[in-house]
């Protein structure tokens, strides 16, 4: 197998520069999956961790406790329950968005969800522990508590979006599901790779593995260097 | 006898297994301005916390009510801000409108009580990026834009440098002298006998979680004071004076 | 202010990507993953849009999974290669009539040093010896049309695999090209379709070692799935499906398939 990482390199190479239409096709259809979903994800999972960590109920350590169990959550298992559900034999199936890249969105956001919700329970209830008091003396309820706090921390919440994207766009077993890998239609990165494996073409496979993580890396570079520029742009401009 | 603004009778307050206060009784009426002294641990921060209504309690406690049965104002400042992510002029925004202050009468409050505490200049500048002192007075700012009633302080100079202090405590006075009119009373917990001396009218001493001495200031300082507080008294104030 | 319009167009084009085929005539057809990974359907398809504006979507599984996600009403037409399943299909109602397509050819992969000695012409006689020397097997054990066609051949060559399975037999659970995968590492025999094992780049020490036994023939059924059970089925677009692909320009479509100069498929459709 010695060939086989210089034949991928040579491989991924090609695809990237090549600049492939069925590749960009590909490529652009996991970015817009996955973005949907981390966005979806956050606005709820962002206001659900966050009003989790600053409300108190009875049954709240067991919520907490539930999350983060579902942290967990394999992504074929995520990928079955939704397929079952809109499956036109299933309760959501008039929809008829299976084996569309709706449903891919609806699999990625149930699955990034309580990752977002959980690690946004963490970050907002850190800064509840010390900071709780100062706004409870000002009068802010659950609410206005949650939605300064995120305000507050809007700059990890940053990292917490990334850690979701990620996630999102490295899975395959609920996207090649509910999607069905159909080629032009609902073929992302990871399915594509998926099968090149299952053909025995390797190289390809890794080449697509390759670009894959390129993109991760460019995104992560990126959001890196905003958040450099933000930190010293909110120091100028008092934001 | 006047109203009083808030009353405790026989109270306590226990974390856990720790009882940090007990057997406490209290009246706060309008004007008084209150200093709670005790060593570490004397329950001065847990007796402020109750007064402000933030803790669980056995006992009672009443506030005095207006005509719509809502609370006084009240506000508090620690001895560490916390301020938001924000600028100074946001972070008073978001007090007044936490206080519910109407939406066009905020940005006038908000101007008047950051030129009140010398910080109008700073107010596009991150509120995290402050001086100790300036943070604090920010903090001042943002409790007196809300017009309260009562004011709570927690050790309010204890982190900060002598000139600082110097100014905080200034402040503190000017706005106790002036709120004395609409009847703002004040109540601030210190490790600093000097600071109690200069701005209290009443000086309260804390041992163990209880109420041991409960005096004028003037007659705090010159009489006859029981073992531990007469202890505490002697230990605290060549330091301190 | 600009920030936020920057925000609002990214969302935009978002939605406007996953619309990507939202609006066009199309059908789902259910097929199996040694068909796709055949190339067929890359040949075959773009024809059928030529002719007629529809697209077909293929949902590549297995042979059972693909009747199943008819049965559930989630693929308008069915194209599999295992006539027992698809009479059972049609005989419950859920398809509305069976036509014969195509077929190609499964053949005996192994070793090319092939220490069971299988190479020839008799898939019974080949997996017999395999069988009786326990050389290492692998089976993909997946409800697929591949694996049906496996079960029968044993017990042509009357072994009895689900009660005693041989020493060396594996299964997989698999599709044929990660079966193919894990032969090519363990030098095992398998049985494969044609299409595949010439598509498969990963061949190790493999050869081809038994072919051209007219039992290793793989027929090919087209079905639409019955609008009676599911009345949202595109029946008439699924209908013209299959109307062309039994008809002459289908059929030679089918031929005129070829990897490497071989012809995978051989249309058999029954004359109208």
């Amino acid at each position: 197998m010695g060939g086989g990482f210089g034949e991928s390199l040579h491989a991924a190479i090609a695809l990237l520069t090549g600049f492939d239409a069925r590749l960009a096709e590909v490529v652009g259809l996991s970015l817009a999956v996955s973005a949907s979903s981390c966005a979806l994800a956050a606005g709820f999972g962002m206001a659900a961790g966050a009003w989790l960590a600053v409300a108190r109920f009875p049954g709240h350590r067991a919520l907490v406790a539930a999350l983060n169990t579902l942290l967990g959550l394999p992504s074929v298992v995520v990928g079955l329950v939704v397929y079952l559900l809109l499956s036109r034999s299933g309760p959501l199936g008039s929809l008829g968005i299976l084996f569309t890249p709706k449903a891919m969105v609806v699999a990625q956001t149930m699955l990034v969800l309580p990752v977002v919700a959980a690690l946004t329970r963490q970050l907002i209830a850190d800064a509840w522990r010390g900071n709780g008091e100062q706004l409870r003396s000002m009068g802010a309820g659950v609410l206005a508590s949650a939605a300064l706090l995120l305000l507050h921390e809007r700059l990890a919440l940053v990292t917490v979006g990334l850690t979701a994207f990620g996630r999102a766009i490295s899975e395959v077993g609920a996207v090649m599901i509910v999607g069905g890998n159909i080629d032009g239609v609902t073929r992302v990165m990871t399915t594509a790779i998926a099968l090149e494996t299952s053909k025995g073409d390797l190289p390809l496979a890794l080449g697509l593995g390759f670009v894959l993580l390129a993109l991760v890396g460019a995104i992560n570079v990126t959001i890196a260097l905003i958040q450099r520029q933000q930190g010293t742009h909110s120091e100028a401009m008092g934001r | 006898m006047t109203a009083a603004l808030i009353e405790l009778h026989d109270t306590a307050v226990r974390f856990g297994a720790l009882t940090a206060l007990s057997g406490v009784d209290f009246v706060l009426r309008p004007g008084e301005r209150v200093a709670l002294v005790g060593a570490n641990g004397s329950g001065k921060t847990t007796l402020l916390r109750l007064l402000h209504g933030q803790l669980a309690h056995d006992g009672t406690r009443r506030v005095q009510r207006d005509a719509l049965g809502r609370e006084p104002p009240q506000a508090m400042v620690f001895q560490r801000p916390f301020l938001l992510r924000l600028s100074v002029w946001r972070n008073l925004m978001v007090a007044l409108w936490l206080a519910g202050v109407p939406r066009d009468e905020r940005a006038a409050r908000a101007a008047q009580a950051l030129a009140r505490v010398g910080l109008a200049d700073q107010r596009d500048r991150p509120a995290r990026v402050l001086s100790g002192g300036q943070q604090q007075r920010l903090a001042l700012a943002r409790a007196w834009a809300v017009r309260p009633r009562v004011l709570f302080l927690d050790e309010p100079t204890a982190s900060l440098d002598p000139g600082a202090k110097r100014e905080v405590e200034q402040l503190i006075t000017e706005f106790a002298q002036e709120g004395q009119q609409q009847g703002l009373a004040v109540v601030m917990s210190t490790h600093n006998l000097g600071q109690a001396k200069r701005l209290a009218t009443r000086v309260v001493y804390l041992e163990g979680g209880r109420v041991i001495v409960d005096l004028p200031t003037s007659e705090f300082f010159n009489q006859s004071l029981p073992d531990a507080a007469a202890q505490f008294v002697r230990g605290e104030l060549p330091w301190n004076a | 202010m600009e920030r936020v319009k920057h925000w609002i167009a990214a969302a935009l084009l978002l939605v406007a990507a996953l619309q990507a085929g939202a609006q066009e005539r199309f059908i789902v057809m259910a097929s199996t993953t040694s068909t796709e990974q055949s190339g067929l359907f890359a040949h075959l398809l773009p024809a059928f849009k030529a002719a007629s504006g529809i697209d077909v979507r293929v949902v590549a599984l297995g042979t059972g999974q693909a009747l199943d996600a008819a049965r559930r009403g989630d693929a308008d037409v069915v194209f599999v290669h295992d006539q027992v399943a698809e009479e059972k299909f049609v005989a419950e109602g859920f398809g509305l009539q069976r036509l014969p397509v195509m077929y190609n050819d499964f053949v005996l992969i192994g070793p090319k040093s092939d220490p069971a000695r299988v190479a020839g012409k008799d898939i019974a006689a080949a997996l017999g010896k395999v069988a009786a020397q326990g050389a290492p097997f692998i089976s993909r054990g997946d409800k697929s049309g591949t694996h049906a066609a496996e079960l029968r051949y044993w017990k042509l060559a009357s072994v009895d695999v689900a009660a005693s399975a041989p020493k060396g037999y594996q299964a997989c659970g698999c599709g044929m090209g990660p079966a193919l995968n894990i032969a090519a590492s363990t030098n095992a025999y398998v049985l494969a379709d044609r299409g595949t094992w010439l598509n498969f780049k990963n061949r190790a020490d493999l050869a081809v070692l038994v072919e051209g036994d007219t039992r290793l023939f793989n027929q090919y059924g087209v079905m639409v799935v019955n609008p009676a059970k599911h009345p949202h089925v595109k029946t008439a677009l699924a209908q013209a499906f299959a109307d062309w692909v039994v008809s002459p320009a289908g059929q030679a479509s089918i031929a005129g398939y070829k990897i490497g100069g071989e012809q995978l498929f051989f249309p058999n459709a029954k004359a109208k």
